[in-house]
């Protein structure tokens, strides 16, 4: 490449002469998205330390763990990608935990108690017809509480808490409280385990095809700016961006790879291949799970969805200025119902990766998810004064709760002293935040 | 007794409108009509009925009575989506920008320019808001950045460049040079020539008397949402166009 192209053209302020500036501005690298990275491994590294100092075994940083906490992530984080749509415009969703609960019941009955009878037990189209149910059911309620909010003016603070009483009892009612498993054998794999996992080459086949698209989206970023003779990156700051993006990829695929089915399941499955275990045991890996490529694959959908459609321009529009909004000729009613539907619709999507982990649907499931989910969001950066708000930050803000929870399980901590923790880090995260947009404004 | 000058069928006619706010009569009554190459000023206090008049227009409110003509048929103006298809442009006082969203996102928000897959084309957008912003305000540079940190006049310029953009037949301004310096100001009085010039009806709600005198073709003035009178603006003295404002009181020429 020519030296006339990594020359940044010059902007209206001024080059910084401090480097970490300098070098922030040339990879557009988000502050916020750094800090939130950070504080992340600091929870992890102090986790591991303390459980190496206190409890003589850091458990946190390896393998085991941290596939089961991506495992764990997904459902939260599923729903915290709708959640940030919801926030962003100015709304709350209180009944997210209570929808999934229900769906989960409603689709236990039929994948167990109904299609069965029909279709015959274990019947390949079992799984899809009852995945396909549950997420249009969510996105049926979620809908519904949608035109409450905007068609009926009732603020979605009210229609939401009261759909948090009325979807957990339904779900009750659904099967007088009788817990539904175990579930349907395809089904279950959705929610991850030694079978729900693709495996280390389906890992690798994965990690390749996403840094082939993380290397395109670094190329036809750059060809575009070209085409209309915008600034661009400077060249090293491309190949940073593009190798420590591949370099995390890789290392995700090494880290889940590297966690081997349990003893049990590799003999059960030897004896089912005709396979011999060798004396030292078989390895063989999870790769990455069926719930964490399913969130992966919300996170970069939601993404698009925010950033390049219209349907995101709106979602943004109306929670900067719901009144510009409207005159700007948005509906702004029906998508407040689309909005809702969407969240809805994840739900249901979440309610199927968590009675799949479960491997059964109980009236309970998805307890005090709504709190997670919207502290997610908010952790992600979401502001609840609408207008502000990204996928990635939701899904990060999973992880940090999730991590939290975890890792105070891993060194020992009650319930208690866990609801404590969490109450506390939600609250200094929004005041970190607060800080942060008055200091950058 | 003065009369209107123009003949044949006006772009817009408003019929009698009246429109109140639990109680208050925001405007009662009020018949106005603008002309292909004309600019109407619309004048009176604070509170007059000014904005609330041309949001009837504009498709962000709905008049309790009366009726909208363009072009001489009746049209249904039920919201600001209705509004555009009649291509009636409006800055508002309130400017109505999404504060979050660039200069490129407001000045597309609601027409987004799509690639052929459909999604939303931002460099496209942005090198049309770079285009547009050259000619009416050369020294905007802050193309990247949410509006809310643009000042007030540079806001100011990015509303006028999306009532402007998209080719409009009529246009609502609603004192669109409050924030605005005076070199600024001068380039929006050039501007609105400018667009008399191609044959647009404008209305134009401002205070500066001076600027009435200059830029408008025809005043009317609005006093407790009433309609005072309608005069034009060559037949008047700028104390006579006060006097209906502050006083109420129609001079001989006015109809
Ligand atoms: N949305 C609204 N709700 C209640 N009252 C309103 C609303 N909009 C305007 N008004 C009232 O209508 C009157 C006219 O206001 P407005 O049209 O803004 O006046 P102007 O633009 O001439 O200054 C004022 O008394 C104002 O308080
Ligand atoms: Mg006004």
């Amino acid at each position: 490449m020519t030296q006339t192209t990594t020359t940044p053209k010059p902007t209206s302020s001024a080059i910084p002469a401090n480097p970490l500036v300098r070098f922030l501005r040339a990879t557009e690298i988000d502050t916020r998205l750094l800090g939130m990275v950070g504080a992340l491994i600091l929870i992890w590294i102090g986790f591991h330390l303390y459980g190496e100092l206190v409890n003589g075994n850091g458990a946190f940083l390896t393998p085991r763990n941290l596939w089961n906490l991506s495992v764990q992530t997904a459902s939260i984080g599923i729903m915290a990608c709708g959640m940030v749509l919801v926030i962003v415009t100015r709304h709350i969703d209180l009944s997210v935990g209570s929808v999934l609960g229900f769906c989960a019941m409603i689709m236990g009955v039929l994948q167990v108690w109904v299609l069965p009878d029909y279709l015959g037990l274990g019947n390949p189209l079992i799984w899809i017809i009852t995945a396909i149910c549950g997420m249009a059911l969510g996105s049926l309620i979620g809908a519904f509480h949608g035109w409450l909010i905007a068609y009926r003016k009732i603020p979605a603070f009210i229609v939401t808490l009261g759909g948090l009483l009325v979807w957990r009892g339904a779900a009750f009612l659904v099967a007088r409280g009788e817990t539904i498993s175990p579930v349907d054998s395809t089904f279950a794999l959705m929610g991850g385990g030694p079978y729900g996992s693709v495996g280390a080459v389906g890992s690798w086949i994965v990690g390749l095809l996403a840094c082939a698209g993380i290397v395109w989206m670094i190329l036809s970023g750059r060809r575009q700016r070209i085409r209309f003779d915008f600034p661009l990156r400077p060249v090293w700051a491309e190949w940073f961006l593009g190798i420590v993006g591949c370099g995390l990829v890789i290392g995700s695929v090494l880290l889940v790879n590297a966690y081997p089915w349990p003893k049990g399941i590799v003999a059960q499955y030897a004896q089912a291949q005709g396979i011999e275990v060798p004396e030292a045991g078989l390895f063989i890996s999870h790769g990455f799970a069926y719930p964490v490529l399913i969130l992966v694959i919300v996170g970069i959908a939601m993404t698009v969805l925010m950033t390049r459609t219209r349907f995101g321009r709106y979602v943004l529009a109306i929670g900067g200025n719901p009144d510009a909004a409207e005159l700007a000729g948005i509906d702004t009613r029906w998508m407040t119902v689309k909005i809702f539907a969407l969240m809805g619709f994840l739900t249901g999507l979440s309610a199927v990766v968590a009675s799949a982990r479960l491997n059964s649907a109980t009236n309970s499931l998805g307890t005090l998810d709504e709190l997670y989910v919207i502290a997610a969001a908010v952790i992600g950066g979401t502001s609840l004064s609408g207008g502000v708000g990204t996928i990635y930050g939701a899904i990060i803000g999973a992880l940090v709760m999730q991590s939290l929870k975890t890792g105070m399980v891993l060194i020992g901590f009650d319930a208690a002293m866990q609801d404590i923790v969490v109450g506390v880090v939600l609250v200094l995260a929004v005041y970190a935040d607060i800080l942060y947009r008055s200091r950058t404004k | 007794m003065g009369q209107n000058p123009n003949t044949g069928t006006p772009l817009v006619e408003l019929r009698d409108i009246s429109i109140s706010f639990g109680g208050i009569k925001a405007v009662d009554h009020v018949s106005v009509d603008l002309y292909p190459g004309e600019v109407v000023g619309l004048l009176g206090h604070n509170g007059a009925g000014k904005s609330t008049l041309i949001k009837c227009l504009s498709g962000a409110y709905r008049a309790d009575s009366g009726d909208i003509f363009i072009n001489g048929e009746k049209a249904e103006i039920t919201n600001p989506r209705d509004a555009r298809r009649y291509n009636i442009e409006t800055i508002y006082q309130t400017l109505a920008l999404a504060d979050n969203l660039d200069a490129a996102s407001n000045l597309f928000l609601g027409r987004e320019l799509v690639t052929s897959t459909g999604f939303v084309d931002d460099a496209r957008m942005e090198a049309e808001t770079r285009k547009i912003m050259g000619r009416l305000n050369p020294n905007f540079k802050k193309f990247n950045v949410p509006v809310s940190a643009l000042s007030g006049g540079q806001r100011q310029s990015v509303a006028i460049a999306r009532a402007v953009y998209f080719n409009a037949r009529i246009l609502i301004m609603d004192e669109p040079t409050a924030a605005l310096g005076p070199h600024e100001t001068q380039m929006v009085a050039e501007l609105i020539q400018e667009l008399k010039k191609q044959g647009l009806g404008i209305f134009l709600i401002e205070h500066d008397i001076h600027a009435v005198m200059d830029l408008c073709d025809r005043a009317v003035v609005m006093k407790n949402g009433e309609r005072v009178g309608c005069v034009n603006v060559g037949e008047v003295t700028d104390d006579d166009i006060l006097g209906m404002i502050i006083m109420g009181k129609k001079p001989p020429q006015a109809y």
